[in-house]
């Protein structure tokens, strides 16, 4: 099956997991931006301790999909890996230092005997969700930004900056996707707790917040599509590869990829659908559309990034050093075999569903955390 | 090609991989053995209903969990170093060895995380029978991750099933299965599974063993012990068995290796095995071999019989391989390095070529590159041509620690067997407690593991030095090009973080091993 498709076609089908991927891990930053609201939210002991566990419970299928991403990332796109992983050294080791901190965090805060103390792992935990969020936005707008670096005869890496990545947290377009996203989690997880636990104060709280974290979402989201539509873009001649710039280049390709044009307003509506219902209606269903709003949204500028001859991971130094899908990816029979075992990813999808719903039965309150054997 | 690469990058770079490395070792190979552990308890508790051997299995399942957890942590920086640190070495093998590193995380880490999740919640939540499964899927997915981590490692120590790409510069993957099924890998994921299983044997067996010399919870520690010494006693001779195997393999495949493991400096049939023996700390050259060792006890005759199963048999020493031995038709080094060169040159032409639209050249040079004689002859020396202009001394790994990581790891490894032996015998004869000072031999053991685990590690990368992919790409032409100073700084980072972690993790297992099986 696989074995007949075009190296083109195959590289065109694993851009699409790896974005897919990226994109249900933003949705699934919902667990950090709940992460920065535990002292906010959570105003007693009991309360912090309900925030904790209903976060608790999924925070290992955002590490998980973290994982997975940089995996079938360096799979199906190796020079990717290396350049922006060996190049934007600090600030990948920014991201990954957040998510160390994380994982122990929740499985050692109310242990006796913790060392560090329960207010260190709760500062871990926010850490983890304002640094994991803000810089993987930073990151994912490279691709429509660029980065300074040069590759060389060897395909090595060499980065023109110092500063090895923090260089881009200084542009305002970057930093208003990084801030977007951030937000977003935060909203994110505003929505999550709102449908997943039962308690009056936790609810009312919640709702209060949503407010005052979708308006700068939306401030910062828009500042960022604005400029994404009128920049220029990273254009690939689909003969000679040669890369060059071309005015608008993204808002063509949103025009010419009608489907994801129209994924991307239908997400767009469905984030901002899913907080006004939640601000308007007694209603814990928000989550259920601004999520899926979120993994179109993030898809579409995905597939804007590096479908349509575009060059996703652009050099600002070197032009002609940008990475394309079509230059940065594995070999033809790698990336078949990689795609046998693709499709299993629907059936570990459809495991999971089966045990969380098990799991899942009923809204965590107090009583629950009095009686569940197992809390954080 | 190697411009002016700074040694210490390159030092600052290993040192952060080999610290970030051997401290997820400490947490992996438990999760692999207790896993497995908590399963069979878990089951004699479906089977028997008894609560004892609930709470038997609830114990150590919650240590299971805090030592998951950290596990997990430690786990994704080293899956994201390959980029930041190693990323030349990224893409020369990103074709090949990115795909198991997907492969885990995508079948291995979803389901176990997911299985993990019943386990620990499911105690109230799902039926008895599907939270047994959960318990036993999670064994068998820690396993299952372990299995493409080590395939990609193995490849490296053996790179099979590729072909290198001329105009990419890097080695793409033909066999998928060669790469897989590889003896190395096959080999290497046994022995590290049966050594992580005896690991965790002897963990339950000192944790129980401080229970009875405090009297406390005797039917739990007898329990545990009892189970722990079965597969304790199984796994011993697994490993033993498969280390066997592997000395072999590392025999055939990587001889500098081995005859470092030996301390074997001169080349002979009949060679001995060095059972015990100390080296003297001043003497470094290679040159220089009757003086290396202090002492030593040797079993005549038995290295060679070991490797080739005759005592005849020709155990090459570090000077042949340095210097190479017609006799035996052993290339020295000088020789391969210029054939190394050579395969460097023509790639440099080729690419010239390339760039000039020299068609005739670049077809003539390409052909090269997939035809089998010259592949054999100078492109498996590729990586030597880097060391045209440097010390040939470079090349031989470091020959102490590998003869001293290698002797701790096979005394270690009898010690675990004679005492699993012994504690297994007198726990069915009902008399293990009896005698204190075997409880204390067994509780002094609790660290001893994990030192042979380390060694294990420690011997299978360093001893692999000066290479990365073995033969073809060295260590010093897979780092990234970064400040040293940059490693440096993220090396003290991750070692004052690491640190404490690691009293944290040590305080809540010491507090919860105190409050035993009855304490929340
Ligand atoms: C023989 C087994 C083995 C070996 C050699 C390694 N690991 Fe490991 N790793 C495991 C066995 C394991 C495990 C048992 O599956 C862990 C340990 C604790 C855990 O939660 O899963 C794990 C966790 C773990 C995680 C977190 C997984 C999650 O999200 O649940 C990552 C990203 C890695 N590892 C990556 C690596 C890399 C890049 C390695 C190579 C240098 C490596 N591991 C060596
Ligand atoms: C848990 C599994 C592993 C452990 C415990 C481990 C341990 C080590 C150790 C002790 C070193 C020595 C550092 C030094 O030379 O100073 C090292 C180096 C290294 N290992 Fe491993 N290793 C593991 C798996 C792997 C795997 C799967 C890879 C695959 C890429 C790998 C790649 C490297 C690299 C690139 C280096 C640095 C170069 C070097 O110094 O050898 N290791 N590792
Ligand atoms: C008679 C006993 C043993 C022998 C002969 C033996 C032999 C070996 C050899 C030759 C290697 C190097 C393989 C390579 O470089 O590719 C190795 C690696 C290793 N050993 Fe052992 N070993 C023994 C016991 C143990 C014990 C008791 C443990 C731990 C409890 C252990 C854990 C490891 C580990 C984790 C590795 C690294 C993984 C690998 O390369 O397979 N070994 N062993």
């Amino acid at each position: 099956m696989f074995g007949n498709l075009t190296h083109l076609a195959l590289q065109q089908y694993w851009f699409i997991i790896v974005s897919l991927l990226g994109a249900i891990l933003v949705f699934l930053f919902f667990v950090q931006g709940g992460q920065t609201f535990l002292s906010r939210i959570g105003k007693s002991e009991s309360e912090r301790t309900i925030l904790v566990n209903t976060l608790g419970r999924k925070w290992e299928f955002t590490f998980t999909t973290l994982v997975t991403f940089g995996g079938a990332f360096f799979a199906s796109f190796p020079l990717f890996y290396a350049t922006s992983f060996g190049g934007a050294y600090w600030v990948w080791m920014a991201i990954l230092f957040a998510f160390v901190i994380q994982a122990v965090s929740y499985e050692f805060r109310t242990k006796a005997g913790n060392f560090l103390g329960k207010r260190t792992y709760e500062s871990f935990l926010f850490i983890n969700g304002l640094v994991g969020t803000l810089f993987v936005g930073v990151a994912l707008a490279t691709f429509f930004s660029g980065s300074p670096f040069t590759l060389d005869e060897m395909n090595g890496v060499h980065w023109a900056t110092g500063a090895h990545g923090l260089e881009a947290v200084l542009s305002l377009f970057n930093l208003s996707l990084g801030l977007a996203v951030f937000f977003l989690a935060r909203v994110l997880g505003l929505l999550y707790f709102m449908n997943t636990i039962d308690n009056a104060n936790i609810l009312a709280r919640s709702r209060k917040e949503l407010l005052y974290n979708s308006i700068p979402f939306v401030f910062f989201f828009l500042v960022f599509a604005v400029q994404l539509m009128l920049r220029e873009g990273f254009a690939v001649h689909p003969e000679t590869g040669k890369i060059s710039m071309e005015p608008y280049k993204y808002l063509h390709n949103l025009l010419a990829m009608p489907v994801v044009l129209g994924m991307f307003l239908a997400g767009v509506l469905a984030v901002l659908g899913g907080i006004l219902l939640s601000l308007l209606r007694e209603t814990s269903a928000g989550i259920w559309f601004s999520g899926p709003g979120t993994i179109m949204v993030v898809f579409s500028l995905f597939l804007l990034a590096g479908l349509n001859n575009t060059a996703f991971y652009p050099s600002t130094y070197d032009l002609q050093s940008s990475l394309t899908i079509q230059n940065a990816s594995s070999s033809h029979y790698t990336l078949v075999a990689m795609s046998w075992i693709s499709l299993f990813i629907p059936l570990v999808l459809a495991y999971i569903v089966f045990a969380w719903r098990a799991l899942n039965k009923k809204k965590i309150d107090e009583k629950e955390m009095e009686e569940e054997p197992h809390v954080y | 090609m190697l411009e002016s690469i700074d040694m210490s990058l390159v030092d600052w770079s290993r040192g952060q991989f080999a610290l970030t490395a051997m401290f997820h070792w400490i947490f992996v190979p438990l999760t692999l053995g207790l896993s497995f552990l908590v399963a069979f308890m878990h089951t004699i508790y479906v089977r028997t209903g008894d609560p004892e051997w609930k709470r038997i299995t609830k114990f150590w399942m919650k240590l299971f969990g805090i030592n998951f957890a950290i596990g997990v942590s430690t786990g994704i920086i080293l899956e994201f170093e390959f980029g930041t640190n190693w990323s030349n070495y990224s893409w020369f093998v990103g074709d090949i060895f990115g795909a198991p590193l997907a492969v885990e995380a995508i079948l291995a880490f979803f389901l176990e995380s997911t299985f993990i999740a019943i386990m620990f919640f499911g105690w109230n939540k799902v039926s008895k029978r599907f939270h047994l499964a959960a318990s036993w899927l999670t064994a068998f997915g820690a396993s299952l991750s372990a299995v493409w981590i080590l395939v990609a490692n193995a490849w490296m120590q053996h790179p099979v099933g590729t072909l290198f790409n001329p105009d990419l510069a890097r080695n793409e993957m033909t066999s998928f299965s060669e790469v897989i099924f590889s003896q190395v890998a096959v080999n290497k994921f046994l022995h590290t599974i049966s050594s992580s299983f005896l690991l965790a044997s002897i963990f339950v067996i000192a944790i129980s063993a401080w229970f009875l010399l405090r009297k406390r919870e005797v039917l739990f520690a007898k329990r545990s012990t009892l189970i722990a010494s079965v597969f304790g006693l199984i796994t011993a001779i697994a490993t033993i068995g498969t280390g066997d195997t592997s000395a072999r393999i590392v025999a055939r495949n990587q001889p500098m290796k081995f005859a470092s493991m030996e301390a074997l400096y001169e080349g002979q049939t009949h060679a001995p095995l060095v059972a015990i023996g100390a080296m003297r700390t001043d003497s470094t050259s290679y040159d220089n071999p009757q003086e290396e060792f202090i002492f030593k006890f040797e079993i005549p005759n038995a290295l060679s019989y070991m490797v080739f199963l005759t005592p005849s048999g020709f155990v090459p020493g570090i000077t042949d391989l340095v210097y190479g031995n017609k006799e035996r038709g052993i290339l020295s080094y000088e020789e391969k390095v210029k054939r190394g060169a050579v395969a460097i040159q023509t790639l440099r032409e080729l690419k010239r070529a390339k760039e000039r639209g020299d068609e005739v050249l670049y077809s003539a040079l390409k052909e090269k590159f997939s035809d089998p004689v010259w592949l054999d002859t100078y492109f498996s020396n590729f990586g030597y041509g880097y060391y045209k202009d440097r010390k040939l001394t470079e090349l031989i790994p470091n020959v102490k620690l590998s003869f001293y990581t290698f002797h701790v790891m096979v005394i270690l490894g009898m010690h675990f067997l004679i005492l699993s032996g012994i504690v297994l015998w007198l726990s069915l004869m009902n008399r293990w407690g009896k005698h204190k000072w075997l409880l204390w031999v067994a509780l002094i053991t609790l660290p001893l593991p994990w030192i042979a685990s380390q060694a294990g590690w420690v011997l299978a990368e360093m001893g692999r030095q000066p290479w990365v992919v073995y033969e073809l790409m060295p260590t010093l032409s897979a780092v990234s090009r970064l400040k040293p100073g940059a490693v440096q700084l993220t090396f003290w980072i991750f070692l004052a973080t690491f640190t404490a972690l690691f009293i944290a993790e040590i305080k809540i297992l010491t507090t919860q091993i105190k409050k035993g099986p009855g304490g929340k």
